[in-house]
This record gives C-alpha cells, sequence and structure tokens, in this order.
C-alpha cells in the first residue's frame, strides 16, 4: 500500500505548510461570522498548548510500549505516580527535582509493568489497570501521611513552586499588538503564534522535544531499530540476536517515565499543586492518541494537539466549541470534494457525512454540552479504529504474549 | 488429579492474599504503625454484625460485576467496560423505574429488564466491532466507559432526564414508586437487602449455562482452544458476540441491588469502578461462582472495616493498595503455578519437544 | 575444465538420536564449494535433523562436521553464522511493517559512535550485496508491499548481509508460485557464480534436477545415494527417496455402493497471502470404500480437510457432503449431516486438553443425540459413552475422569477415533490418523476405520505413511502442490509411480 492520494498530497513540508495555511482561512472566515474570535486568540493557542502536553507525553508513553510490543493500560496510574512525585519532591525541593523524581517513579512503575508482563508474563492488560489501582490507592495513602501536616490534605498537596517560564522577547509583544488590531486572518494567526511565544514554560520545550527525540531514537538508532522489532516480530528479533526481554524492560521504563513527566506537568505546570484526579482519564486519552496517530510520534503529537485544542476551548469559551463545527463542517466538505475528485469515493462519503452532519449540529445547537466534549477524544478514537482500520499499522505483535525461545501464542 | 487441583485452586489465593498482607504491614510499619493490631482492628470491626450486613449487601453488587467479568474470561475476553454498562444499566432502569407505576413484582422485572438490556446493548457494540474491524475489546471498553459517563452526566440534569430535589444540590432521576421497591430484611441491626437472593440466583444461572448447556461448551471450548472449537463446529464470531452482551447484561445490572434497595432513584452518587472489582473477583474466584461469592464478600469485607482506620490516624486507602497487590499477585501465582504444571506434564512426557522433529510445522501454514 | 574441487562442507558418519527414535545415523555428506547441491528425501527421511546440526541449531551424538577444511563443533547458531553458514527458513522471519533494509540489518546495524544507525554504510553495504548476486529487492520498500519471491530474497539477503557464503535453503519453492521459482533459480545460479555454495532441501524431483549441481539422497534417516542429474532420473530417484519395498497391498474388498458421500468438482481454494493452495481439484468417494489420498506433507491436504469440513471456502468449484452443498453449509451442519473429522493435528483442532476425557467426548457433537438434547448436555450421557469408547478402543486411562492431557499420543487418537465413530458417520475424513500412535493403536485405529467402510461408510484417509495407504486404501489418488496427478490402486501401482506423482515428476 504505497503513500496514496491525501497522504501523497502532504508528502512534502511545502504542501503541508499550504494545507495549515487554507485550514487557517476558513478558521479565520469562520471567525469572523460567527464572532468567536476566542479560537485563536493568544489564550487559546497557549491554553491548548497546556491541556496538550500532558496528553502528549502519555501518547509518547504509549507509543513507546506498544512499539515494544507491550500494551500499557497502565499510563493512567504512572501519570498518577508523577503527578504525586512531581509535586511531593517539587515542594521540598524545588519544581525540576520534582521532575526528576517523577521521572524516576514512573520509571521504576514501567519496569514493575515490564517484569510483570515480559518476565512472568501475566496478561497486559491485567497487570495495567493493577498498577493503576495500587497507584491511585498509594498517592492517596502517601498524601494523608505527608501532605497533611504540611499545609495540605489527603487530596490536595501544598502549593508548590513552578517551572520558570520564557517568553521571546520582541516577538511577543509585537505579536500582541497585532492581535490586538483585530485584522481578519492576520490577527488570528498572530494571535495563534503569539500564545505560542509569550509565558510558556520551560517544561513544555522538555515536553515538545520529546517528539523528536522520540522519532530519532526509534527510527534512527541501532536500540530504535530494535524496539520496533519486539512489537513487528520478537521471534525474528530473537533470532538475529536481539535480547528481546531487554529490549522490553527499558521500553516500557521509558513508557513509564514519559507519562509520569506528563503527570508531573500537570501538578508543577498546568496547576501549582498536587489534587486527586487531577489526572483525569488523560492516561486513557494517551493511548487514545497512539491510535489516532497511527503510532507515530507525528501523529501522537497531532493527536494530542487536537485533543488539546476541544479540551482547551471548553475550558474558555462555550460559543468556541460552537464555532469548532462550522470549521469542521467546511473543511470536512472541502475534503471530501477533493477526495470525490480523486476518484476516492469511500472516504468522500464518509467526509461529506461528516462534514454534513457538523453543519447540521452547528445550525441546530447553540452550545455543545459540556459532557460531550469530554468524550470527544474517545469517540474519535473509536471512529478511527472503525474506519480506518485498514490503513492503521500497530505493531504487529503489541499485546501478544511472547516467551523467549517458544513460537508465538495467538 | 483434581486433589491437587483443588490445592493449587486455593493455595494461589491464599499465597497472593498472605502476599499483599506482607506487603501492607510493610507499608504501615513504615508509617509507624503496628501492622497486627491494624489487621485486628481490621477483622473486629468488620465482622460486626452491622458491618456484615452492610458488606453483604455491597458483596451482592460486586458479586454480579465478578460473574459478568467470569463470563468473558471464560471465553477469554476482557470485559472492561463493565464501568460503562453498569452506569447506563442503572441510569435508564431508574428512569424507567420512575416514569411508569406497574403491579409490585412487574415493575421490579421491568427495571431488571431495562437493566439488562441496556447494559447488554452497550456492550453488544464492543462485541461487534470486535468481530467486525477486529477492534480490541480492551480498547473499545475503555473509551465506551467514557462516553457512557459522559452521556449519563449529560442526561442527568433538570432539564433532561434529572430532578433536583427541593434544598439539595444533589440531581438525581425521579424516584421510583413504592411498588417497584424491593424489601429488606432487618437482620442483626442492619439492613439486608434482599437482591442479594437475586444474586446469587444469577450465580445458578451462570453455572447451570457454563456446565450444563450446548452454549455454555461452546463458550469454554473456545477459551480453551480456539481451534479446537472451530472444528468442531463453533460459530467463534457469534460466540464472541453474543458473550459480550451476556457480559454486558449482567454488568448491567450491579448497581440494579442499590436502586431497588436503598437510594430507589440514581445519582452521581453512585460508586464508579465496578470494572477493576469485578475483573479482580473474577480472578479470585477462579471463575467459580463460589469463589467469586468468597471473594466479593473478602473485598467488601476490606472496604467497610477500612472505615475504621481513618479514626486510628491511618489513611484508608492501605486497603485499596492491598486490593491492588492481591490482584497482581494472584495473576502472577496462577502464571507461575501453569509454567511448574507444564514442566511437570513435559518432564511426564518425556522431553517431548526432542521428539520425531519431522512432525508437521513444514509447509502448512 | 576439470580441476578438484575441494569440498567446502563435508559430513561423516552423523548420528542424531532421540528418546525413542533414530533421527539420523550415518549420514555423510560431501558438498563441493561453488554447487548448487539437493538433499531430497520424503518427510521423515530425516532431512530437517540434518539442517539443524549443520546450522547449529542442534548438537550431533557422534560424527563430524567439516567446513572448508576445519572441524567443527556449533554451540548455536551464532557459531554456524561464523563458519560462513546462514539458514535460509521456510517460515520467513520478517516484520512486515518495517522496511527491506531494516530487516536485513537488524542485530548488525553498523553504527555512528555506537549509537545511532549508519543508513549509509548499510546501504551501500546492501546495495553491494543486491546487485553482485542480482537479487530484486528495494531497500526500501515495505515489507508488507513485497510477493512472496520478494521476501524470500529478503531473507536470502540476511544471511548474505553477514557474510555467509554457503546457505542452505530449506523447501524453498514450497510456498512460491512458477514463476517465483524460476526467478529463484536464477538467483541461486548467480550465487553459485560468485562462488557462493547453495544446500538446497527439497523433496520436488523436477525441481532438484534442473537446478541442482548434485544430489543426496536421504531415506529412513540416512543417506543412501549421491548423484549427479546427469547420471540419474526422475524414476531412479523417486525409487530411491521411496524404497524399493513397498508395502504389501492387502486384497480388501471394495464394498463400493452406488451413493457418492463426497463429491468434489473443480474446487480451488486461494490462501490469505493470495497463493492457490488447491487447483481445480476434483475427487469422488462412494460408501463402502476407502480412498487414500497420497502425497508429501504441504502439498494442499490441511486445506482439503477444511474445505471438506466447510472451515475454509473454495472460490470456485462444488463440493457435495452426503448429496448436500458444503459450499454453503455451515461446519456445524456439515458435522451434523454425519460426518466424523479425525483431524491431522489433534492437540490443536481435536482436544481440549485441559478437560477431562468425558468432556472431550462432547467436543464436536455438541449438538447431536445423546450428548446434547436440544440446549442442554446430557452428562451422564456422555460419561457413559465415554466409559464405552474407552472399553471399546481399548483406550489406556484410569478413569473418564483424567485431562486429556495425561494420555499417550497413541490412546489419545483412540478416543478420538472412537468419538467418531460415535455416531455412525457416513463419511469419515481421517487425516494422518495413526501419526505420533504407537504400533498397537495403530492396529486398532485401522481396524475400526476398515469396519466402517465395511459398515457402508466412505472414508477418506489422508495420509503422508505409505503403509498405511497400502494397508487400507481401495484406491489412491496423489495431490502435488495443490492438484489432484494421479488416481491409482495400491496393487496396481509401482513405486516408480508413486514416487513420481507424490514428487512431481511427469512421468518421463
Amino acid at each position: 500500500m504505497k503513500t496514496q492520494g491525501w497522504r501523497k498530497f502532504l508528502s512534502s513540508p511545502g504542501r503541508i505548510a499550504v494545507a495549515i495555511a487554507g485550514v487557517f482561512f476558513i478558521v479565520a472566515l469562520v471567525e469572523y461570522f460567527t464572532g468567536a474570535t476566542d479560537i485563536t486568540s493568544s489564550g487559546a493557542s497557549s491554553a491548548t498548548l497546556r491541556f496538550a502536553i500532558p496528553i502528549l507525553l502519555a501518547g509518547l508513553g504509549g507509543l513507546w510500549s506498544e512499539r515494544a510490543g507491550v500494551i500499557n493500560i497502565g499510563l493512567e496510574g504512572m501519570m498518577i505516580v508523577g503527578t504525586w512525585m512531581g509535586a511531593w519532591f517539587g515542594f521540598l525541593y524545588g519544581p525540576w527535582t520534582g521532575v526528576l523524581f517523577a521521572a524516576i517513579g514512573g520509571a521504576l512503575t514501567g519496569l514493575l509493568h515490564a517484569i510483570l508482563t515480559v518476565r512472568i508474563g501475566i496478561d497486559q492488560a491485567v497487570s495495567g489497570l493493577a498498577i493503576n489501582l495500587v497507584a491511585a490507592g498509594a498517592t492517596r495513602y502517601f498524601s494523608g501521611i505527608y501532605f497533611v501536616e504540611n499545609g495540605g490534605d489527603i487530596s490536595v498537596s501544598p502549593m508548590v513552586q513552578q517551572p520558570e517560564t520564557f517568553t521571546v522577547p520582541g516577538v511577543s509583544s509585537v505579536l500582541a499588538s497585532i492581535e490586538g488590531q483585530d485584522t481578519f486572518f492576520v490577527s488570528s494567526v498572530a494571535g495563534v503564534l503569539g500564545g505560542l511565544v509569550t509565558n510558556v514554560s520551560w517544561m513544555t520545550l522538555l515536553g515538545l522535544l520529546c517528539v523528536p527525540l522520540t522519532w530519532w531514537i526509534l527510527w534512527r538508532t541501532k536500540f530504535g531499530l530494535r524496539v520496533r522489532f519486539s512489537g513487528e516480530n520478537p521471534v525474528a528479533a530473537e533470532s538475529l540476536g536481539v535480547n528481546v526481554y531487554r529490549v522490553r524492560y527499558i521500553a516500557i521504563s521509558i513508557s513509564g517515565m514519559l507519562a509520569a513527566l506528563g503527570g508531573a506537568y500537570l501538578s508543577l505546570v498546568a496547576s501549582a499543586v498536587y489534587r486527586e484526579g487531577q489526572t483525569g482519564g488523560r492516561g486513557f486519552i494517551g493511548l487514545a492518541t497512539v491510535i489516532f496517530g497511527n503510532w507515530r510520534p507525528g501523529g501522537v503529537f497531532s493527536g494530542s494537539l487536537l485533543f488539546g485544542f476541544t479540551d482547551a476551548l471548553r475550558v474558555r469559551q462555550a460559543e468556541s466549541v460552537h464555532a469548532v463545527l462550522a470549521i469542521v463542517a467546511v473543511v470536512a466538505l472541502l475534503f471530501a470534494a477533493y477526495l470525490f475528485v480523486m476518484r476516492k469515493r469511500r472516504g468522500a462519503a464518509i467526509s461529506a457525512i461528516l462534514g454534513l452532519l457538523a453543519g447540521i449540529v452547528f445550525l441546530q445547537v447553540e452550545v455543545i454540552p459540556d459532557e460531550f466534549v469530554t468524550f470527544f477524544p474517545n469517540l474519535v478514537t473509536l471512529l478511527v479504529l472503525v474506519f480506518m482500520a485498514r490503513r492503521l499499522r500497530p505493531p504487529a505483535m503489541a499485546g501478544a504474549k511472547y516467551r523467549k525461545g517458544e513460537e508465538i501464542s495467538e | 488429579m483434581t486433589r491437587s487441583r483443588i490445592f493449587w485452586g486455593i493455595a494461589a489465593p491464599l499465597s497472593a492474599i498472605s502476599f499483599s498482607l506482607l506487603l501492607a504491614s510493610g507499608i504501615l510499619m513504615l508509617q509507624g504503625a503496628n501492622p497486627i493490631q491494624t489487621f485486628q482492628l481490621l477483622f473486629s470491626y468488620g465482622f460486626q454484625p452491622r458491618n456484615v450486613v452492610a458488606e453483604l449487601n455491597q458483596a451482592s453488587a460486586y458479586y454480579l460485576a465478578g460473574i459478568s467479568a467470569a463470563i468473558g474470561f471464560k471465553m477469554l475476553l476482557f470485559n472492561i467496560g463493565i464501568d460503562g454498562q453498569y452506569r447506563l444499566g442503572v441510569f435508564f432502569a431508574a428512569v424507567v423505574g420512575g416514569a411508569v407505576t406497574l403491579p409490585p413484582v412487574l415493575h421490579i422485572l421491568l427495571i431488571v429488564f431495562v437493566a439488562a438490556t441496556v447494559g447488554g446493548a452497550w456492550a453488544a457494540i464492543s462485541g461487534w466491532l470486535k468481530i467486525k474491524y477486529g477492534v480490541s475489546e480492551v480498547i473499545s471498553s475503555i473509551m465506551l466507559n467514557f462516553i457512557a459517563a459522559g452521556l449519563v452526566t449529560y442526561m442527568l440534569n433538570p432539564l433532561r432526564l434529572g430532578e433536583q430535589a427541593e434544598g439539595s444540590q444533589n440531581i438525581s432521576t425521579p424516584t421510583i414508586p413504592e411498588s417497584g421497591w424491593l424489601p429488606n430484611i432487618e437482620v442483626a441491626g442492619g439492613t439486608l437487602y434482599t437482591f442479594i437472593f437475586f444474586s446469587a440466583v444469577v450465580g445458578v444461572g451462570y453455572w447451570i449455562l457454563i456446565t450444563k448447556t450446548v452454549f455454555g461448551f461452546n463458550l469454554r471450548a473456545t477459551g480453551v482452544s480456539f481451534r479446537a472449537a472451530l472444528s468442531s463446529g463453533v460459530n467463534a464470531p457469534r460466540m464472541i458476540f453474543l458473550t459480550m452482551v451476556l457480559s454486558g447484561a449482567i454488568a448491567g445490572l450491579v448497581g440494579v441491588g442499590t436502586l431497588l434497595s436503598d437510594t430507589h432513584n440514581y445519582s452521581l452518587s453512585f460508586p464508579s469502578g465496578y470494572a477493576l472489582t469485578g475483573l479482580a473477583l473474577a480472578l479470585l474466584g477462579r471463575n467459580h461462582p463460589i469463589g467469586i461469592a468468597f471473594a466479593a464478600f473478602f473485598w467488601a469485607f476490606l472496604e467497610r472495616s477500612a472505615g475504621v482506620l481513618d479514626l486510628n490516624g491511618i489513611p484508608t486507602e492501605i486497603v485499596t493498595m492491598m486490593q491492588g497487590t492481591i490482584v497482581i499477585s494472584i495473576v502472577v501465582a496462577y502464571e507461575l503455578i501453569k509454567r511448574l504444571n507444564l514442566r511437570q506434564q513435559q518432564a511426564a512426557v518425556g522431553s517431548h519437544q526432542e521428539e520425531a522433529p519431522e512432525e508437521s510445522k513444514e509447509t502448512d501454514k | 575444465m576439470v580441476t578438484p574441487v575441494a569440498a567446502i562442507i563435508e559430513v561423516a558418519g552423523l548420528v542424531k538420536r532421540y528418546p525413542g527414535v533414530v533421527a539420523n545415523r550415518d549420514v555423510n555428506l560431501q558438498v563441493d564449494k561453488g554447487t548448487i547441491h539437493a538433499i531430497i528425501g520424503e518427510n521423515g527421511a530425516g532431512k530437517s535433523t540434518l539442517m539443524k546440526m549443520l546450522y547449529g541449531m542442534v548438537k550431533p551424538d557422534e560424527g563430524t562436521i567439516t567446513v572448508e577444511g576445519k572441524a567443527q563443533t556449533f554451540k548455536g547458531p551464532q557459531d554456524a553464522i561464523a563458519a560462513g553458514i546462514g539458514m535460509v527458513h521456510q517460515h520467513f522471519m520478517l516484520a512486515d511493517n518495517a522496511s527491506v533494509l531494516e530487516n536485513v540489518i537488524l542485530g548488525s546495524e553498523p553504527s555512528k559512535f555506537g549509537v545511532a544507525i549508519d543508513f549509509e554504510k548499510a546501504r551501500s553495504h546492501f546495495l553491494d550485496i543486491t546487485k553482485k548476486y542480482g537479487l530484486a529487492i528495494n531497500p526500501d520498500d515495505l515489507v508488507a508491499d513485497l510477493s512472496v519471491g520478494g521476501r524470500q530474497r529478503v531473507e536470502i539477503a540476511k544471511v548474505l548481509f553477514r557474510g555467509a557464503n554457503i546457505l542452505i535453503l530449506d523447501e524453498p519453492t514450497a510456498v512460491l508460485v512458477p514463476q517465483e521459482v524460476n526467478e529463484l533459480f536464477e538467483n541461486l545460479k548467480d550465487l553459485i557464480k560468485s562462488g557462493l555454495t547453495v544446500l538446497f532441501i527439497s523433496h520436488k524431483l523436477q525441481e532438484v534436477l534442473e537446478v541442482s549441481s548434485h544430489i543426496t539422497v536421504m531415506r529412513q534417516g540416512t543417506t543412501v545415494a549421491s548423484l549427479t542429474p546427469k547420471e540419474t532420473s526422475a524414476r531412479e530417484l523417486a525409487e530411491l527417496m521411496v524404497g524399493r519395498q513397498l508395502p504389501q497391498a492387502k486384497p480388501t474388498e471394495s464394498h463400493a455402493g452406488d451413493t457418492r458421500v463426497l463429491d468434489i468438482q473443480g474446487a480451488s481454494y486461494r490462501q490469505g497471502d493470495g497463493r492457490e493452495a488447491l487447483t481445480k481439484v476434483s475427487l469422488t468417494l462412494s460408501s463402502g470404500e476407502i480412498l487414500g489420498v497420497a502425497g508429501v506433507e504441504g502439498n494442499g491436504q490441511s486445506e482439503l480437510v477444511e474445505m471438506i469440513l466447510g472451515i475454509v471456502k473454495p472460490f470456485e468449484g462444488s463440493i457435495e457432503v452426503l448429496g448436500n452443498d458444503a459450499t454453503s453449509m455451515t461446519t456445524r451442519a456439515i458435522r451434523d449431516s454425519g460426518v466424523g473429522y479425525i483431524p491431522q493435528d489433534r492437540s490443536r483442532d481435536a482436544m481440549l486438553l485441559p478437560e477431562s476425557l468425558w468432556e472431550n467426548r462432547i467436543l464436536g457433537h455438541q449438538a447431536t443425540a445423546p450428548i446434547a438434547s436440544g440446549v442442554w448436555i446430557n452428562k451422564k450421557a456422555a460419561q457413559v459413552d465415554s466409559e464405552r469408547i474407552v472399553e471399546e478402543y481399548d483406550v489406556r486411562t484410569p478413569s473418564i475422569r483424567v485431562a486429556a492431557a495425561a494420555l499417550s499420543g497413541g490412546n489419545q487418537q483412540k478416543f478420538i477415533v472412537g468419538r467418531e465413530m460415535a455416531g455412525s458417520p457416513k463419511l469419515v475424513v481421517a487425516a494422518q490418523p495413526t501419526r505420533g500412535v504407537d504400533v498397537g493403536a495403530q492396529a486398532l485405529i485401522w481396524d475400526r476405520l476398515v469396519a466402517a467402510k465395511e459398515n457402508g461408510a466412505g472414508v477418506l484417509l489422508v495420509s503422508a505413511d505409505l503403509d498405511e495407504l497400502f494397508a487400507l486404501s481401495d484406491r489412491i489418488a496423489v495431490i502435488f502442490n495443490g492438484q489432484i496427478v494421479a488416481e491409482l490402486t495400491p496393487a496396481g501401482t509401482t513405486p516408480e509411480l508413486l514416487g513420481l506423482a507424490m514428487t512431481g515428476a511427469k512421468a518421463a
């Protein structure tokens, strides 16, 4: 299945830029007509980033694990470990120490998952779920012991110092003024870009860096190649001298570490406390982005941006969510037209139906209920699983039981 | 041969529980608490008659979650969707139950029927996705759980299906008229839900289905050996679908006990998180109706008696951690035992692997 | 240009024993450098064991292996690779979702600073190899997009990348279509032109005669002949493979009746990967007769059996089982119409190993009386009938409550046969029914199959065991490469004819 159709269309950076510009134009148009100018405000874009990073890190965690062949349902638990360790050690020694300890805690939890599923061979889903349970209980337990006497209570830690932020000098203020001028399209662009360079936490940068880093390690290094083969065909890897067990231990530890970093972000950057239930299911959304992103770091990044965006909008202004529907409708219908021209009837039909649905809802409904937006990522994931079943390329042996020296059991 | 089976059957859960007790003791000692005292506290509190009754009530709900999970397990299916199936089931059962008035028995039957049907239908989505599109039921169930939670929260709004009582912050479904109430039994200082008998009946039904019917045989066979079942004529996709639906239907019933015997309406204060409990109980009870019953009571016992810890300055979460470690230890124990058994068997047959290497494995598949 | 060419591999007096069976004894082999050397033999001839010893998977009990003049003891595949021996397996070990280059270099990646992969170096080395040896594969193609022939070339590239100069190919043409076979042979000829040596395991005589420079024949665990294609013929090779003595055909009366219990016309079946496993197969079986299906394993037998049982469906042609159109019936329906099925792989397809014996009685019959009535399983009936089977078929077991896994292979098979005969089936499909079974059990199972025939059933006996086929069959059909290539009678055939048919040689 060579790159066909619209993938080829997006195959060069130049073309991607054109596509993005086109979408942006549509966004600006919709903003103008609906008055929902908040969509491209700098507030919205920085909120998007803030909401996206935890999901991104959890998603990258899920990616690492599944690429190595093990499904990690325990991402949520590892995230919780990260929120707690980040907040507590951040409180004690400063935010970056918190980050460090979060990473260590996450890696150890990941290692536990690895030992249970790889060495001992218990079911991956059970291991993940149990880890979630233990993590939730343990953090609450230790909160009760440590937080209470330090100014917090059993579900909230004492306030934590946050890592520093940076603002790109000059650029930031210029963009802000352009945004303030409310010029069609230009202000929108300025708004989005402004949010990306103003008051950005260093940890955000760290999180973003994990994307190209993940890509480089998995696709450009020896270790990464072995990780991928452990997920695609561990028997083949073993036959060529790869120690699949060891590779999986390391990959899953990294998985836990990344998820925990996502958690630390929640308690250190997105807020300045640990709060029980902070993760809010983001570990599972992370899993969803892996599927949405077709098991590639770039895809996980796009997915986390998308889900972060909807999360951010929900928090800011309800009419923005409503306006997004209009954007979806227009883009989907245009895409459908394009696919139709390219003779991809089925894709065109699906896209057209989606666009029409979005358009109808937009016209009929004033406000999208908050609850629907909360499960939007989950719904999208299901739709992706159904409609993109053929295009999805999960690692072939992810989830299968592998024992050294034996054949794969189905 | 069966003797040793029973031995191993009990040895695994017992060793898992012992291990978790040890681990919990360690954590308690870290905090400076005395583990023996703590466990004594738990024990004595948990076995107070009033609390035993409360535990039985809770266990009757847990039991259903365990049976639901067990049905899936027999076919090697993971029904993590118990959460969503339960929530939607009990919600719609409450709504329908609160909207009509029927003669007592009928009213209750209607509520039960709605709960089971909705739960089964929600699970059917996962089942259909699996057989039609090969989507892992683990992933789809998790996604559907979130969607279910969102849908219920949305509908539980005074503007829609919910209602808000005067002077209360709590939103719930309309209260079910008394014809839809299950009687309770006052015993030993507590109120026992008669629902527990219903749960027991479900357990019996499960056992009969699995061991005495053709459907049950097919279900077990598919779980033991997919290929052998296929060769024997079992329609695998149909089996998978039906099993998910059945498991979901029972999951839908999990909240009915509370509904019929206690609150008589549904509100957001209803518990969540039955999925992991159900799976844990099925594992602890080895998918056996009596084993799950013991496990369900044990689980409820742990949770209820944890309440006393609070009064003594010990966070109740030690119990949650114990539950989590029990789940891990028991699965590890099963796996290790399975490996041991296999090795024993192979030794008995006499290095079976080294035999006649010309056997199959050639060009077929 | 007759220069004494040094033997690159010399095997002398190799012996390998397993509990209960001697897989190889007195094996002698001499492979000359720069040749394609074929090793032929039937199933059970000992080829696989010899190969495993040559590439280090298995240690010989006696004898020597010499590579390029040096005696070798391989402790594992790494040692064999170090000695220059590379094995191209029958079942490919590739990751579909990765590129050709990635699959080839895994485990031996050239690197920068020990961490990053030096793709330039890898690519140039790869291209060197593919150019030098004429392998038509591109480094950046996704393996999932390759044909079977392409994948095989990747496997070959894998061993060449690691510096192998002796390649062992195990039944390489088993999964290829004719054009791909030709491509493969061209590649092999290029390889030896460059000075490499190829060891080629096969049972397909025509191909072997076409491409090899030297042939070693194995039979019953030992090497029986070493020849060149010029000095022999397919006929002679077949004779050597099969052995001069064919089992005595037992004169059984044919009770063939008028009813056709099985009627297959022009049925073809395509596997998931596109390969046609069965091509226009036609077979008929009447009541009261035993039709044997002979052939080396892997030529479509299992697909044929599964097709009859409705587990897979053909894309063309018709199959009638007991007068009903099987292509539109479920396996359940086919079995319930009176078909008994003894699968080839009993532990995978015929039994629930951890379950008790009496529970296994239910398997396959869970919808028919007396085991089931309506929705209920009649446990009593199952147990009673299990006792009967244990009694009648002399199944050695302490009780019917014992797990099936605890019984020996022979007793398991006896029970299975007893179970399948229980419903007085009108069609019995028996695939390798006495494989891995002790002599006593074999005799009993043979008796029962004949008894079934005498009672009017039609028996389809698929077997790789010539003794069995000759002892039981009224007629024998030979299957090769998914096609029925001959129909013979035991009395009226010779070893040569049978061997030729089984190995696909045209009657010269």
